[in-house]
């Protein structure tokens, strides 16, 4: 079933959860499926279609322009069965979201060098969350991990990020609240250096993308690392909350400009919201995703994959079929 | 990023009423553009259609199909509409039948309930009250913390048992605690959660049943998307809302999801929250979320930002010359060097009516070397000029030019949309101060 493939996990799988999301999933995303079951191609279709994406925060734009692909090629190929033209559909999405997901780099360990991983994104999206997972996800390939405590601004941030660095098992390097986050990340990336860590992830202060000097900082805390590793950081991650709507595509694009983002990743798929925004971030940006998290734990997170992601959010195949 | 509704309007209408009169077709094509605009600002899909087939209806009654700018007649119906469906009172909040007040604040993870749990006790305290906070987010890591260092920064007390006690317990308690010192209002905050998860949802209807709270006000992200009904639906079901409270307001976000979920639970918008400071909780205002919404840039934002560079009293100066027309170079330019510390150019020019579509037609991403340009050329004026542009002749305008390195027509480009934006801030003034659009729109039909 897609959904033992999107959700897969390192650690063994929560049965509970697991079942929790096929049952809130299944009202939503067969609804695709069924407008499929139609007789006909008709206008009706169509404009509900629009609407089911548009519901899915896909947004007006990508909408009208997966619906008016999907038309043309059912005209040129003079496709009659609507479950041809369903295919088409998928494969339509899926191909967007591979547009970017192809320009993901890729990801080099060098022994005694620490991969740094920087975490940005607006308040409350779930960078700090995500990072406990990432650590969890590194892990899980052996490789000694560390974190660091840049958000000095947030109150109880640092603890938070210490309780998940003891729940995991990983050194966190942290100063006091309301410290330059640029002396911990010095600090960090040098004591990652010193002690051999394969892995370092920098938590940030939550940010709005509008706040200039905030952005500043962030480019800031990228050449304080580079002073230790020229490389660093070799992965700049922007979480993007899946309950996002059209501003999601703003974020990413004012975080881009000021970070080079290499990588998205979609927090919070275990809700109903189904993260359209990853299409147009995928058509304007092409900036590839690269993970989603599904709940409060630190095993909830997956590697994000095209495919399953369209056919468990839109198709829900192998689901009433 | 995205064009605004008045761009659409005035493309799609404007065309047609150069030929003469506009028929019905003409109206679903406007409102085809209304619900676009709608959607691109997140608000839900079924609530827009509703919204549309209101203001259609009010549309084809009216002599849109007679008018002479149906664009501006168009705009102005749905921006009363809108202002109409989010509430056109403010509302207070509710006040109980004994004390203590008690306000619970509910909501999804990342929401910002914590940090306006401590804005909200800030607050009441300035109005003389004297708030206790409780921490019933048991679950999150540092949650309790998070609070206990907000109150300490406020100077505000926190009830709080641990993450071992039960949400319910605690909420008991500390209403109990608050009584017994005579403290009120008593503020629950609560741990974030998708409301699909019963078990949770359970807790909560479980909390509300043991305090019989006087205010359970929904905490909301501006930037959530079309899952905003599905959340206020859930949440409006199971528990008794009485209100909402929308975060981040201060970043870019259209703000859509504030219609929905007014739309859905029909409870009042009573705050906004809009910066991450202590004081940053602002009561809310229907007209600029209706013009937010609608893509018509936020003059009050631009002000607002300006006032984070200046004194209060330059600001309200400032604001004064804007909404009597009186906003001239010279303001302009010493603006420009406040605005340098502001942020980036092209960002804050989306803020102003009518500008950020010029942006985008040009398909020009400014960027903060124009600063240099469009100070130079006003440098180059004399102080007459700066503050009577109208007096710009040709001769003038070479001079300027020459003056400042630049050609005839870049001087020339500048004066216009000078012009251009001191007419749009003077009526967007004007309506903010009335609470409603003026009959005379700043939106060219050509
Ligand atoms: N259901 C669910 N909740 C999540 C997920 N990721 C994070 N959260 C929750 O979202 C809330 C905010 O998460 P944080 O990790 O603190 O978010 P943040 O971006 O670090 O927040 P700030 O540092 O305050 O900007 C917490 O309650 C998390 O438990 C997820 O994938 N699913
Ligand atoms: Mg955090």
């Amino acid at each position: 079933m897609v959904l033992d493939r999107l959700f897969r996990r390192r650690a063994e799988p929560d049965v509970q959860l697991e079942k929790s999301l096929e049952k809130t999933r299944k009202g939503v995303f067969s609804e695709i499926t069924r407008l499929f079951e139609r007789d006909v191609l008709d206008d009706d279709l169509y404009e509900e279609l629009e609407m089911l994406l548009i519901q899915a925060d896909v947004g007006w734009d990508v909408s009208q322009q997966l619906v008016r692909d999907l038309r043309a090629r059912v005209n040129e190929e003079r496709i009659e069965n609507p479950s041809l033209a369903r295919e088409v559909l998928r494969t339509e999405m899926i191909e967007l979201l591979e547009s970017a997901t192809r320009n993901r780099q890729v990801k080099v360990f060098q022994r005694g060098v620490p991969y740094v991983i920087m975490v940005v994104g607006v308040n409350g999206v779930g960078k700090t969350t995500s990072i406990a997972k990432l650590a969890a996800y590194h892990q899980g390939f052996g490789r000694s991990v560390m974190l660091a405590a840049g958000d000095t601004f947030r109150a109880a941030a640092i603890d938070q990020l210490k309780i998940w660095g003891e729940r995991l098992g990983v050194p966190v390097v942290a100063h006091e609240p309301g410290a330059d986050p640029g002396a911990v990340v010095f600090d960090a990336v040098q004591a990652a250096y010193g002690r051999g860590r394969d892995v370092l992830i920098v938590d940030t202060a939550g940010r709005l993308h509008t706040k200039f000097n905030l952005m500043e900082e962030l480019s800031k805390l990228r050449k304080v690392m580079q002073k230790h590793v020229e490389e660093a950081p070799q992965e700049v991650l922007l979480v993007i909350d899946a309950t996002t709507g059209q501003n999601g595509l703003i974020q990413a694009k004012t975080f881009a400009e000021s970070v080079d983002i290499t990588d998205i990743m979609i927090a919070k798929l275990d809700g109903t919201s189904k993260g359209g925004i990853a299409f147009s971030v995928a058509k304007e940006l092409s900036i590839p995703i690269s993970y989603i998290g599904t709940g409060e734990k630190a095993t909830d997170l997956s590697e994000f994959y095209p495919e399953t992601y369209v056919d468990a959010l839109f198709f829900g195949e192998g689901e009433g079929l | 990023m995205f064009e605004t509704l008045s761009d659409r309007l005035n493309a799609s209408l404007g065309k047609l009423n150069r030929k003469g009169r506009l028929t019905e077709a003409d109206v679903d094509e406007a409102m085809r553009e209304v619900r676009r605009a709608l959607l691109e600002a997140d608000v839900n899909f079924k609530v827009a259609k509703d919204f549309v087939t209101a203001v259609r209806e009010r549309a084809v009654g009216q002599d849109v199909l007679k008018s002479l700018t149906p664009g501006q007649t168009v705009i102005g119906i749905v921006n009363e509409e809108l202002i109409q469906m989010l509430g056109a009172e403010r509302e207070p909040l509710n006040q109980p039948d004994r004390p203590p007040q008690i306000i619970m604040l509910v909501g999804l993870q990342g929401s910002g309930k914590t940090t306006h749990a401590a804005k909200l006790a800030s607050h009441l305290r300035k109005e003389g009250r004297n708030p206790v906070l409780v921490a019933g987010d048991v679950y999150r890591p540092a949650a309790i913390n998070q609070l206990q260092t907000l109150g300490k920064q406020i100077n505000i007390s926190v009830f709080d048992e641990g993450t071992q006690a039960n949400p319910v317990d605690i909420a008991r308690n500390g209403v109990a605690w608050a009584r017994e010192r005579g403290l009120n209002p008593v503020i629950i905050d609560t741990a974030g959660r998708l409301q699909i998860d019963e078990r949770m949802m359970q807790e909560l209807v479980d909390v509300e049943r043991a305090v019989q709270p006087t205010e359970v006000l929904l905490v909301a992200d501006a930037m959530t998307g079309q899952e905003a009904v599905n959340v206020a639906e859930t949440f409006s079901q199971r528990l008794g809302i009485t209100g909402l409270i929308m975060t981040k307001m201060d970043g870019d976000a259209r703000g859509g999801a504030a219609l929905s979920i007014r739309a859905v639970t029909g409870v009042p918008i009573k705050f906004i929250g809009t910066g991450e400071k202590m004081d940053a909780l602002e009561p809310f205002y229907p007209q600029r979320l209706a013009s937010r919404i609608l893509g018509m840039g936020d003059v009050l934002s631009l002000i607002e930002r300006a006032q984070e560079q200046t004194t209060e009293e330059d600001a309200m100066k400032l604001q004064d010359r804007m909404v009597r027309g009186k906003f001239n170079l010279e303001d302009f330019l010493d603006q420009l060097q406040k605005v340098k510390k502001m942020g980036p150019l092209n960002q804050l020019l989306e803020l102003i009516p009518g500008m950020g579509a010029q942006l985008r037609q040009a398909k020009a991403q400014i960027s903060d070397d124009d600063y240099k340009q469009i100070e130079a050329i006003i440098r180059s004026m004399t102080p007459a000029e700066r503050r009577n542009p109208h007096i710009i002749d040709g001769r003038r305008r070479r001079r300027i030019a020459r003056g400042s390195g630049t050609s005839r027509e870049e001087v020339s480009q500048l004066l216009k949309q000078f012009t251009e934006m001191q007419k749009m801030m003077s009526q967007f003034g004007n309506m903010a101060k009335k609470g409603k659009m003026p009959k005379n729109l700043p939106f060219d039909l050509d």
